[in-house]
């Protein structure tokens, strides 16, 4: 099977293929949605301890 | 074992374990999903009936049962949080619930692109699609009802029961969907045809299978450390986290 | 009152308390059932007025204008005994909150869910729903109503706090109602073509006693985290 044949997945291509690109960005979009969560509350949570030690005491 | 379960419920604690676990999740998820991607698309056979096409089984039906398994443990999470009163049980089935309604929209994406070859039309209202539909609408249910709440300790306890109530009514709405698609027989198939399932065809299923519930698992460690932090806003362990 | 009440003395008391409330609004309780006999009209206009048409989807109609109006009415249950502090007072009360709001989700459905049904043939034969499938119509709408009741009750009490919560609650509880819209219509449906109903009759029954059995205590669990927050 050469990679016209692969891709064209026996005329279904233009179902197969939606369907795991779909499944592809949602995955990828849920790992980064995640992944910036834990980013951004760990840089807020470093902002808040610096202001803290920086206070006077 | 009960000190382990108590040791959990301390943010600091939670936290580090899950940043060691994750990992463990993530790594083997990515190849899995890798493996039975190219093992579906490329070394499985083709169908009889559907040929090529049925290849989208391989992204649809781990989908489906990811969208199911979540909204169980969404529930059971939220009635560890409710009886227990753990945080952090609260904040596990939160960050359930946005995971498992993409689960299920990928459910229904997909399985509505199939049906459009297999039925010709982009939506049936078979057993299967529509109960993801419901099961799409308690999601977001649960969702518009926890961020109505602008005091987070009642959006974790009201949402709580909602998921409760709703992981009683699931079965019970899965069966009443299908004993309906049964009454009415219309010419054309009223169930995605499941190809003949020979084994070659299966083991890709499993593959991905297993890949998405790792996801799932390096999901959950990552957002639950985002919802820890999030809201353990004043407490000193941060420090030495930070 | 010296002594506290018994359960049935507290059931009794609140029934009564809220039919009296009603009976001075009336005008306010009669608004459901209103609402149901216009929604219904809408579905000739929108379709034929040829009655063998109407017949195919007629149980269908008056089952969904009947969780509509059911719906419309259960919004505001528990608002005005939240907002008076009544709620806080039988929060605080020695007397089981489930049992309490129990008896409430009774005299609800008594005032709204009770005059829906009995009305329910007037409404079907206007759809062209023959005399013979009356029992039927009445018996699942019965018990679909008091099921729906109990469901929206949950809501309810979950939504009470919540701006514009009536719309969240239809939300919440409409995919919690499908199950018994498709037992309900199907029974209707096996009536209107001869058959016996009890498969679709048994399995509303079966809904409604999990819902009259369990639903209190959600109720009273959603109350609580609604009121004390």
């Amino acid at each position: 099977m050469d990679i016209g044949d692969f891709l064209a997945m026996g005329g279904y291509a233009r179902y197969v293929w939606p369907a795991y690109a779909l499944s592809a960005i949602v995955l990828v979009y849920n790992a980064w949605s995640a992944a910036r969560l834990r980013r951004e509350q760990l840089a807020s949570a470093r902002r808040r301890v610096s202001l803290v030690q920086d206070e006077p005491r | 074992m009960w000190t382990w379960f108590h040791k959990l419920s301390s943010p600091p604690h939670a936290y580090r374990i899950l940043g060691r676990l994750a990992p463990w999740f993530g790594w083997p998820a990515l190849g899995l999903i890798l493996l039975g991607v190219y093992w579906g698309l490329v070394k499985a056979p083709a169908d009889y009936q559907q040929g090529e096409g049925f290849r989208i089984l391989y992204v649809h039906a781990p989908a489906a049962w990811m969208s199911m398994f979540i909204y169980v443990v969404m529930a059971v999470a939220a009635a560890i949080g409710l009886i227990w009163r753990m945080k952090l049980a609260h904040a596990a089935a939160a960050a359930c619930a946005p995971v498992g309604a993409s689960f299920t929209f990928l459910a229904l994406a997909t399985g509505s692109i199939w049906g459009k070859p297999m039925w010709g039309t982009w939506w049936v209202w078979d057993a299967r699609l529509t109960s993801e539909l419901i099961l799409l609408f308690l999601y977001l249910g649960y969702m518009a009802l926890r961020s109505s709440f602008d005091d987070p300790r009642r959006a974790d306890r009201a949402s709580a029961v909602l998921a409760i109530v709703g992981v009683i009514n699931v079965p019970i709405i899965h069966y009443s969907v299908e004993w309906w698609t049964t009454l009415h027989q219309p010419a054309s198939v009223t169930r995605i045809a499941k190809p003949a399932i020979a084994l070659p065809m299966l083991v890709p299923l499993f593959i991905m299978l297993a890949g998405y519930q790792l996801y799932f698992g390096w999901l959950l460690c990552r957002r639950l450390q985002g919802e820890i932090l999030r809201r353990e806003r004043n407490a000193g362990w941060l420090q030495e986290v930070a | 009152m010296t002594q506290p009440a018994g359960l049935l003395e507290s059931m009794r008391l609140v029934v009564r308390r809220e039919l009296t409330l009603a009976w001075r609004r009336w005008d306010e309780a009669a608004q459901p059932l209103l609402f149901y006999l216009v929604v219904t009209t809408l579905f000739p206009l929108a379709t034929t007025p040829d009655l063998a048409t109407l017949r195919t989807v007629g149980g269908g109609v008056v089952w969904v204008a009947a969780l509509l109006s059911s719906l419309l009415a259960l919004e505001s249950v528990f608002r005005s005994d939240v907002e008076d502090g009544t709620m806080e007072q039988w929060v605080l009360s020695g007397q089981p909150l489930a049992w309490l709001l129990l008896a409430k989700v009774v005299a609800h459905w008594l005032l709204t869910g009770l005059p829906l049904v009995l009305i329910s043939p007037v409404v079907g034969a206007a759809l062209g729903l023959p005399v013979g499938i009356w029992p039927t119509l009445v018996l699942s709408l019965a018990l679909g109503t008091a099921t729906l009741s109990v469901l929206g009750g949950i809501g309810a009490a979950l939504t009470v706090g919540i701006r514009r919560g009536s719309v969240l609650l239809s939300l919440l509880v409409l995919p919690l109602a499908m199950p018994l819209l498709i037992f309900g219509a199907r029974a209707v449906s096996l009536a209107l073509g001869g058959e016996s109903a009890t498969g679709p009759l048994q399995l509303l029954a079966a809904i409604f006693c999990l819902a009259w059995s369990l639903g209190p205590l959600a109720m009273s669990a959603a109350m609580r985290v609604s009121t004390e927050g």
